[in-house]
């Protein structure tokens, strides 16, 4: 069998189903310290004073400290990306030292023998704050004279980022149909289910203080180059360990202040010291996802032909621009044309600050909330035309023929066939009967109306060309490394710059070089998560890991072979020309008996006593990937709600995702992909949002206030796939990670604006509680 | 400071506690049975459930006190010998039931006790029976389906397709 294509259970599921784990709150080492962080319970305020004595007076604490004690060495926490030359960029300590900017905040430390000490001592600190006014609501933040989060800056409005292209007002002038829209992505909580933790053990003294930093982080390459910069401390004396890491969903795709603060703790006190949060604290604390307000318009002919779009946004980045903060809504810039043609589109974002949490990326960043923006007017203009959504759709989209295609957002879509992932999808659906039971139920005047969601998506993902980056003067590349080790015994050893949180590259990563190298699949032992292993990486996030990391080790493994099919030659007596690999094996093409095992060659490269003139000893190779296109995946999800008109309550009866992701290395991992991608985006739709009182206070601290929702509020998925190879990459794979999420969300919503338009309700704000619902139904009924 | 006496795992511990220690910080930060996790702080999420005396718990929700002379099974004690060999881990990792695995201990424990309590779920039972644990990453849809496939297996002693 060949691996690659191969549904293999997981390799990494034996320690995990066993309790046999390395989350970081799990190591303490010998004289470990434990850190816990007085927040501020006010979203703007001043700080006038904080009086820590009594509590560096109780027993068990080592030391209590300020941002004050900590403004000369604590520095600002990192923003990489550098949207416009004029961003408002503010300081942004790890610890408030003069003002608190939202609450949550940290303000203080304890650093104790125990957790329980700490907590106790947090309750001794004395702080006196002055309470300044509170900006919360981004349209009224932008207004003049509006009150400011940051005094200094002049103005609330951090950048404004513009995208055009085509004559939009050519397209918009005339237009026989014009839509305009004003749809809010909600503020979410990623909510990863590890809470955050961080563990710094230093070594040596003085200069030459080595420091092993072990966080539950989706990037410890890029977390390790930051925190140097931030700190000071030579990049070469630190050491960043992601070891088993529970979910990230982009909240651990951050440099944060806990993480700083541990490396200086460590540093002050010469002991390792942990710090885990709390999942109170965690909702405050870990940066947020979404929140948006988009006022969209389409312009398109009477037929539904597609003229031009207008896209004004207003994003929240929260009080301050964190590691992508300000880039992650322009990631959406390139997507709110989705799958269609049209002659014109203008996008136009301003990111806002707030007393809030930051933002920044969450699954999807930036494309979910594109997707749904184009995906709900397009049911709007069906319905506004009166035509099926899927038929809209059909006369607008990239036909199979039409590509590679230049989209109107200045991407070129590779590849993709979206005619036949949405016949299949129709096909699973049963959509012609769930159609007609609708109509049945309209006629009948039921009080469980039936409401059925379209969506047709792309994205862009596989983080990313680095010229491509550059050109959005992001702080970095998009490159991935990997390296191939042959070892002596013919076992082989892999490393991966790309570092798993549960996407399962231990296993995906030995399909691919078991079957490139044609060795048992146990034979290989994937390596990643930290930075004294893998020598160099760019992590985790944007769907990137198989379509770049995943490609690099592609390359490296047929590097590897290219070498060993130079000493096979040579050990064979043969020319290479005339040697084949295969199941493992080099063979002299024509001559059965003649060859040689990828083992034997391994065995000879580490001996070297008889190796060809300028082959240096053993069998490794190392490749840095850059990708030279993003890949795109697509597909078709159809959602089917039941809505009880009297109650508002939604039940999602049929969900249908058929989705693109190119070729497979394993079935088993991307069907879990796609299915926790699901959950999330219909937890948009449905259950999830972060709310702030008046005053500014986080009101949905805990899981019992942030719906984070249970097996038992979810359906069972039909999901199927079609396979359009990436032209992008030698694996012909595009990413999965992101694509469920980036669907779900406007097909449920679609789905209820569908079931209630007879109703007169054009659109329900998310999440979609049956207290709106029923809103919406009272309301659009009135009219 | 009380002393306590507890089984964890057929090992049994005696320890001077404080009255007010959670279980699991007993579990996890005196007795070193770091294979129970804390997702939480309001018994939502249910990373934490073990059973105590067979009956599930939270055990965030539990005293360390409240644990004397009882007898605590951890995900840790359903393979002692570390071989996954229990039918609902060999179910969670056939069925691809976790993919972090951060919510896997306490999703095993609570099936342990679902399973006991019904030997053969429907799928809203599990559905149900589970709705006090929360996964971020699966969608539940391979846990339903590995709870479920575990159940048949200990009913008919085969291994469903």
């Amino acid at each position: 069998m060949t691996e690659i294509g191969h549904a293999r259970p997981r390799a990494e599921d034996a320690r995990l189903v066993t309790g046999r784990t390395r989350w970081t709150d799990n190591l303490t080492p010998a004289g470990t310290l434990h850190v816990a962080y007085l927040r501020s319970p006010h979203a703007h305020a001043r700080i006038d004073r904080v009086d820590v004595e009594a509590a560096r007076r109780r027993p068990n604490v080592v030391a209590v400290l300020t941002g004050k004690d900590l403004a000369e060495e604590q520095g600002a926490l990192p923003c990489a990306w550098q949207v416009t030359e004029d961003m408002k960029l503010p300081a942004h300590p790890p610890m408030a030292v003069d003002e608190v900017r939202y609450a949550g905040e940290p303000v203080a430390c304890v650093v104790a023998r125990d957790r329980y000490s700490a907590a106790d001592a947090l309750e001794d600190i004395d702080v006196d704050y002055s309470p300044l006014p509170v900006v919360l609501d981004m349209e009224r933040a932008v207004e003049d004279g509006a009150d400011l989060v940051h005094s200094d800056l002049g103005t609330n409005a951090s950048y404004t980022w513009v995208f055009e292209q085509g004559d939009l007002d050519a397209a918009m002038r005339d237009a026989p149909v014009l839509l305009e829209r004003r749809f809010v992505q909600q503020r979410l909580i990623p909510t990863a289910m590890e809470p955050r933790a961080v563990l710094c053990e230093p070594d040596g003294s003085g200069p030459n203080m080595d420091f092993t930093l072990y966080s539950s982080t989706q990037i410890p390459h890029i977390l390790r180059l930051m925190l140097a910069v931030v700190t000071e401390i030579p990049e070469h004396r630190i050491r960043v360990v992601a070891p088993d890491v529970g979910g990230g969903f982009g909240s651990k795709l951050q440099v944060y202040g806990e993480e700083v603060l541990a490396l200086l703790l460590a540093r002050r006190l010469g002991r390792p010291v942990k710090w885990t949060e709390s999942r109170s604290e965690g909702n405050m604390a870990v940066h947020h996802g979404r929140d948006q307000v988009q006022k969209v318009t389409l312009a398109a002919d009477r037929d539904g032909t597609l003229r031009g779009l207008k896209v004004e946004l207003l994003a929240d980045m929260g009080a301050y621009l964190m590691l992508v903060t300000p880039g992650v809504p322009l990631l959406g810039a390139f997507m709110f044309n989705g799958i269609y043609k049209m002659d014109a589109y203008s996008f136009t974002c301003t990111g806002v600050f707030t007393n809030k949490t930051p933002t920044d990326a969450y699954r999807g960043a930036g494309r979910p909330e594109a997707t749904f923006a184009i995906e709900r007017l397009m049911d709007e203009l069906a319905a506004e035309i009166g035509v099926d959504p899927v038929e809209v759709r059909r006369r607008n989209w990239i036909t199979h023929e039409e590509f590679p295609y230049d989209t109107i957002a200045g991407l070129t879509y590779d590849t993709g066939n979206y005619e036949a992932a949405t016949e299949k999808a129709l096909a699973l659906f049963e959509y012609d009967k769930l159609r007609a039971e609708q109509h049945d139920r309209r006629e009948r005047r039921d009080p469980v109306q039936l409401g059925i969601g379209v969506s047709t998506y792309t994205e862009m993902c596989g983080l990313a060309p680095s010229r491509v980056l550059g050109s959005l003067s992001y702080g970095a590349g998009g490159w991935e490394h990997a390296s191939v080790r042959l070892l002596p015994s013919g076992k082989v050893e892999v490393v991966t710059g790309s570092s798993a949180h549960g996407q399962g590259h231990e296993t995906a990563w030995a399909q691919i070089a078991a079957d490139r190298l044609g060795v048992p699949f146990e034979d290989v032992r994937v390596l990643h998560g930290d930075t004294a292993v893998s020598p160099k990486g760019m992590d985790t996030y944007g769907s990137r890991s198989l379509a770049v990391g995943g490609v690099a080790l592609y390359r490296a493994c047929d590097k590897v072979v290219d070498k060993a099919r130079t000493i096979a030659a040579h050990m064979l007596e043969a020319s290479e020309d005339d040697l084949e690999f295969g199941g493992g094996r080099f063979s002299v093409r024509g001559v059965e008996a003649a060859g040689l095992s990828i083992q034997e060659v391994t065995q000879a490269a580490f001996a070297a006593h008889d190796l060809p003139d300028g082959v240096e000893p053993s069998l490794d190779s190392d490749v840095t990937h850059d990708p030279e296109n993003f890949s795109f995946p697509h597909g078709t999800h159809l959602c089917a709600v039941e809505i009880d008109t009297e109650t508002g309550f939604t039940k999602i009866r049929r969900y249908v995702a058929v989705d693109d992701v190119g070729n497979v290395v394993n079935p088993l991992i991307v069907e879990g992909q796609v299915h926790g991608g699901l959950a999330q985006g219909i937890a948009q739709a449905l259950y999830e949002e972060a709310v702030y009182d008046a005053d500014g206070n986080l009101t949905t601290t805990t899981m019992a206030d942030y719906l984070v929702p249970s097996a038992a509020d979810l359906p069972s998925f039909t999901t199927d796939r079609t396979e359009t190879p990436a032209a992008g990459n030698p694996l012909g794979v595009k990413g999965v990670g992101e694509a469920g999420t980036i669907a779900s969300t406007p097909a449920v919503v679609n789905a209820i604006v569908d079931a209630l338009r007879p109703y007169g309700v054009r659109d329900v704000p998310m999440p979609c509680t049956p207290e709106r619902v029923w809103t919406a139904l009272r309301e659009g009924g009135a009219r | 400071m009380p002393r306590i006496r507890v089984e964890v795992d057929g090992a049994t511990y005696e320890d001077d506690v404080e009255p007010r220690v959670l279980l699991v910080h007993h579990l996890r930060e005196r007795l070193g049975k770091v294979g129970t996790p804390v997702g939480c702080d309001t018994a939502n999420c249910g990373a934490c459930t073990v059973l105590l005396d067979g009956l599930s718990v939270k055990s965030c929700s539990v005293l360390a006190v409240q644990a004397d002379g009882r007898s605590v099974t951890t995900v840790e004690g359903l393979s002692p010998d570390g071989s996954a060999g229990h039918p609902l881990q060999r179910a969670f990792h056939r069925e691809h039931a976790l993919q972090c695995g951060y919510c896997t201990p306490g999703m095993i424990m609570a099936s342990l006790d679902l399973l006991r309590d019904n030997p053969d779920p429907s799928e809203e039972e599990v559905r149900e029976g589970l709705e006090g644990n929360l996964c971020r990453c699966t969608g539940y849809q391979n846990i339903v389906r590995a709870v479920r496939s575990a159940a048949a297996e200990a009913r008919t002693g085969e291994v469903a397709p």
